[in-house]
């Protein structure tokens, strides 16, 4: 049955996620912007023993029911909703597992869960990371150059390549005892089908951050790069399978990728829902201030310009979000939904940026004055468009599906 | 708990809903537009289907519960098919819906069962003024009460079946109200225009101007509930048609993108043309929840149902227009021919801000 309601459990996880969100993340949203590189250790340590309270220690790992109605990526969806609302740079400060645990919940065995992310359940916060691009290659995964060789003698594997734009890495191996999952080829010749994962632990010898960005917006959040050099990790540290199966074009390695796209598109879509849904609302709330109320009801011939652009964001953060949930219910419920989880990708990073945009312009000086927060959203806003596949990589998935092209036929 | 999924109920529903749309609307819909006529066995068959008789209680003549998210799952199925037909197979609930939402048990005992009961019948309501500000919460139309009666007096354009019609709700102010009023068949006063109204779309309804000079009905014609749940209640179902039109253009125009070849590569293949249909695919999707969420509203009794009707009808009147303009650009000069269907929903798409309560599903 279609049913819009937020379930209890959920609501009573928003409720305590949005006291944060007011007074631990908006209260020094402003400080952290303006102070690059500098760590939110505040915010991170009260999360990191919430969620220990909470029983919670993987964001993205879900809630592990084997039983009953799962809620899990709908509750990490609500969450980080809530959590970017706060701000959309702290919200990636949050310990205790993101992308690279979504990977290792997506790909890995149950050994592997087990022994990458009971850290997460430790005394102080841990961290991990994605490491999918590189310098000559960001949407176009199968370019990868990063490899990874087999020394059989030693059972391990060898990693040398270069990895930036990597988000949360300094936590991840320098601030915490996290990981970083590398995606790096076995079989340069197989293409994608030789796409591997791996998991890489904080303190491994061969493996070091070497840079840290400077950014348009998301300054709470660190971004890296991390060099990988005879970087030796264990056998067992290889997501998904080590042969690789060429046959009918199979490409496992990068199936493996694409299904954790599956499950983060959608929450990085939530993020930008946050940040649009802070955006409207202040945005209202200045309006109020200064006697200007929506008339909702009336037909358009009988609004105001700001207005109809008021009611038009409403229109579009609400059916983006409903979108970003219908996505993360179809992955709770075990549906495939790589094509709902692009789609929502696609209208969450549209949406945040046209609000914000908007907002700043609407507000005239008032939106472009570092004093308000509008033009810091504003900047925070882009990065929705571009991580986790940028809009035009997510349309191309979008499309492929719904015209049923292969990759090779739709390029 | 969320729930993105219609209960097998409201499956097979749409599944009977679909085949009728696809097979006989569809088909029926490029004749009927050009002869401007739907045939009449056309949309008996539609009424057959029974979504407004599934919408009305056994006590009225019915057989089910009013569901405006199933009204809603109905309505875009039906207008993926052909608005026209739609809304000519919807017409008697244009009358019988807000009998149902704002009548009297009186009211309701007296004027639904014959609806119901019987083969289609041109019910119909008057709420559409022919001025460009107009805004169904502050009509021009007035009703004014003297002795027991109430005087009606306006006028309305884009009324369907009038010149035929057995009953007509006609939709007025009341004080700063809007009131809905039975104005029965030949009463006095009720004018329908000589000749039917000639619009950009929809040319298969017969639609009429009537100009209320004086009708006189008595205060027991006087439908007591309030009218914001039935506009929205029309709103959701518009939008739901909205949504509905978007489908087939979408779903007509990516079928021809695989097909035309350009190039040595089908059209669909470059992306200019790809990344169009994956924001249309996209957006119906969107709206299509939002509609959904309306509904929901509706059927749970949110206090701010009317809001979110009013949301999902605005995203889906610009939702209709995108993804029609977009269909015709797709299939390029045949677009723009009327052997295929997408500039005639191209037409209709442009309709849906004007069409507010023309359909009760």
């Amino acid at each position: 049955m279609i049913d819009f309601e937020i379930p209890e459990k959920i609501a009573g996880t928003r409720l305590v996620v949005e006291t944060v969100a007011v007074n631990m993340m908006r209260p020094v949203s402003r400080y952290f912007d303006e102070h690059e590189h500098e760590v939110p250790w505040d915010y991170i340590n009260f999360m990191h023993t919430a969620t220990k309270a909470m029983g919670g220690a993987s964001m993205a790992a879900g809630d592990g029911k084997k039983e009953g109605p799962h809620f899990g990526f709908q509750r990490l969806a609500v969450m980080v909703e809530m959590l970017s609302w706060g701000d959309a740079g702290i919200y990636l400060d949050t310990p205790g597992g993101m992308l690279g645990s979504a990977a290792v919940s997506a790909t890995g065995s149950p050994e592997q869960k087990e022994r990458f992310l009971k850290r997460f359940r430790g005394d102080t916060p841990v961290f991990d990371a994605m490491c999918m691009t590189e310098p000559q290659c960001g949407s176009d995964t199968s370019a990868i150059r990063t490899s990874a060789v087999l020394d059989k003698a030693k059972n391990e594997w060898v990693l040398n390549g270069e990895k930036i734009f990597v988000t949360a890495g300094h936590k991840a191996m320098l601030d915490s005892e996290g990981f970083i999952v590398v995606w790096a080829t076995i079989d340069s010749a197989a293409g994608r089908a030789g796409m591997r994962p791996f998991v890489v632990e904080a303190k491994t010898a061969g493996c070091q951050v070497t840079k840290m960005e400077h950014k348009l917006g998301i300054r709470a959040s660190d971004t890296v790069s991390i060099v990988l050099q005879d970087c030796r990790v264990p056998f067992e540290n290889i997501l998904g399978s080590a042969e690789v199966v060429t046959t009918d074009k199979a490409t496992t390695g990068f199936k493996g990728a694409m299904a954790t796209f599956d499950a983060t598109r959608p929450i990085v879509a939530a993020q930008a829902i946050g940040l649009a849904r802070a955006t409207l609302e202040m945005l209202k709330e200045m309006l109020a201030e200064r006697g200007v109320t929506i008339r909702y009801g009336l037909p358009r011939q009988k609004l105001s310009s700001v207005e109809k652009e008021v009611i038009e964001m409403e229109i579009q953060l609400r059916s983006a979000w409903w979108l970003v949930l219908k996505a993360v219910w179809m992955m709770d419920n075990g549906k495939p939904n790589s094509l709902e989880s692009s789609m929502s990708k696609v209208r969450a990073g549209d949406v945040v940026n046209r609000i914000t945009q908007k907002a700043v312009e609407i507000m005239g000086p008032i939106g472009y004055s570092r004093e308000f927060l509008l033009e810091k959203w504003f900047r925070d806003a882009k990065i929705s468009d571009i991580y986790e596949g940028t809009g035009q990589i997510n349309r191309l998935v979008v499309a492929r599906q719904i015209l049923g092209y292969r990759s090779s036929e739709l390029r | 708990m969320y729930s993105f999924e219609p209960t097998e109920e409201q499956k097979m529903l749409i599944d009977a809903v679909s085949r009728y749309a696809t097979s006989d609307l569809r088909t029926a819909a490029h004749d009927a537009e050009e002869n401007k006529e739907l045939p009449p066995k056309l949309i008996s068959k539609g009424w057959e289907l029974g979504i407004l008789q599934a919408s009305i209680p056994e006590t009225y003549g019915g057989f089910g519960e009013r569901s405006a998210v199933t009204g809603a799952l109905a309505a875009e199925e039906l207008a993926c098919g052909d608005l026209a037909g739609a809304l000519a197979v919807g017409t008697p609930g244009l009358f019988a819906l807000p009998v149902l939402l704002a009548g009297s048990e009186e009211q309701k005992k007296q004027y639904l069962p014959p609806i119901i009961a019987a083969d289609w019948k041109p019910y119909t309501a008057a709420l559409i003024e022919p001025y460009f500000d107009f805004d169904p919460n502050d009509m021009k139309t007035t009703a004014k009460a003297e002795g027991s009666d109430y005087i009606l007096t306006g006028e309305k354009t884009f009324v369907p079946f009038a010149d035929k019609a057995e009953g007509m709700i006609v939709y007025a102010r009341l004080g700063n109200e809007t009131k809905a009023f039975i104005v029965p068949k030949g009463a006095a006063g009720l004018k329908v225009g000589e000749e039917r109204e000639k619009f950009m779309g929809l040319n298969s309804v017969p639609f009429f101007k009537v100009t209320l000079e004086g009708v006189k009905i008595p205060s027991a014609n006087l439908l007591p509930g309030d009218f914001s749940p039935v506009l929205a209640a029309s709103r959701v179902a518009i939008a739901a048609m909205a949504v509905g039109v978007a489908k087939a253009a979408f779903g007509y125009s990516r079928d021809y993108a695989k097909d035309r070849d350009v190039f040595g590569v089908k059209v669909g293949q470059k992306q200019a043309i790809a990344f169009m249909l994956a924001e249309m695919a996209t957006e119906i999707e969107a709206i299509r929840l939002l509609v959904w969420e309306a509904g929901w509203a509706i059927d749970t009794r949110k206090e701010d149902a009317s809001q979110k009707a009013y949301l999902a009808v605005t995203g889906a009147i610009d939702l209709a227009m995108m993804v029609t303009d977009r269909a015709v650009q797709i299939l390029g000069g045949h677009g723009y021919i009327r052997e295929h269907p997408v500039e005639l929903w191209m037409r209709n798409g442009r309709g849906f801000a004007t069409f507010t309560g023309l359909a009760m599903v």
